[in-house]
């Protein structure tokens, strides 16, 4: 069963690596991701992000124009995931208030 | 339990580097617009200042800063201010977290950079609030640590 195991694995792993292998390099400007019109003809959503944070948000920072104004939904979502691991801990580990009741 | 021991030069120094890294992660908030930086990493360098004096005075003495009651109530106010920012921008007129439309007077109408400073304020004080919560949390029952 062990070598069935590690079978499935290196096989999982070189599937792995064979995709990575055909990725695009990075920053390659004719990689379908970094160029300017998609497959549809629409506008990209990266080179319109690098273009154009200046005259939207009056703001140098491209990444803190991406984190706070065009991905503004999914930080909402990064702070109330913090929230929620602060308040599990709380419910997890305080024991002080309980034993007071039962005192 | 370890017997602490009150060594000066450890409680000197950090109480002299602790002002100067909650400056400095002021800085990292409020500049975060034109150099790297924003609520997250200036909300964990505050927190990490509050942790440092917890670590170095303990926490009973700690106390006197940031209450450990503080902690939990902090980080609720930060994404409050952040939903706020987002609600109050749909109250206006515009859609959820579009900052165009919040009513701050003298405000040219494309100025969105101040929407990012609110819920980059909302953030930092989230970290920083769950951040020293979590800490005091995991020292919950040794209360002399």
């Amino acid at each position: 069963m062990k070598a069935v195991n590690y079978a499935v694995l290196v096989l999982f792993g070189a599937v792995l690596i064979l995709a990575g292998l055909s990725l695009p390099d990075r920053g390659d400007p004719y990689a379908p991701l970094n160029r300017d019109k998609s497959a549809a003809g629409t506008p990209n959503a990266p080179s319109y992000y690098i273009r154009n944070p200046e005259r939207d948000a009056d703001t140098p920072n491209m990444v803190t124009v991406i984190l706070a104004d065009y991905r503004g939904f999914d930080t909402m979502g990064e702070e109330t995931v913090i929230l929620t691991a602060g308040l599990i801990c709380f419910l997890i580990l305080r024991r002080e208030r309980t034993k007071e009741k039962r005192r | 339990m370890m017997r602490r021991d009150d060594d000066a030069i450890i409680s000197l120094v950090s109480r002299t580097v602790s002002p100067f890294i909650m400056i400095f992660a002021l800085y990292v908030i409020f500049h975060g617009h034109y150099s790297p930086g924003g609520g997250f990493q200036g909300g964990t360098m505050l927190a990490a200042a509050l942790i440092l004096v917890r670590l170095a005075a303990g926490s009973d003495l700690a106390q006197l800063q940031f209450p450990r009651s503080w902690g939990t109530p902090l980080g609720s106010a930060g994404v409050l201010i952040y939903w706020g920012t987002g609600f109050v921008a749909m109250l206006c007129g515009g859609n959820f977290l579009n900052y165009a439309f919040l009513p701050v007077s003298g405000l040219p109408p494309h100025h969105r950079n101040l929407g990012i400073l609110f819920i980059e304020v909302g953030v930092g004080l989230a970290v920083m609030g769950i951040l020293t919560a979590i800490y005091d949390d995991l020292l919950e029952g040794r209360p002399h640590d």
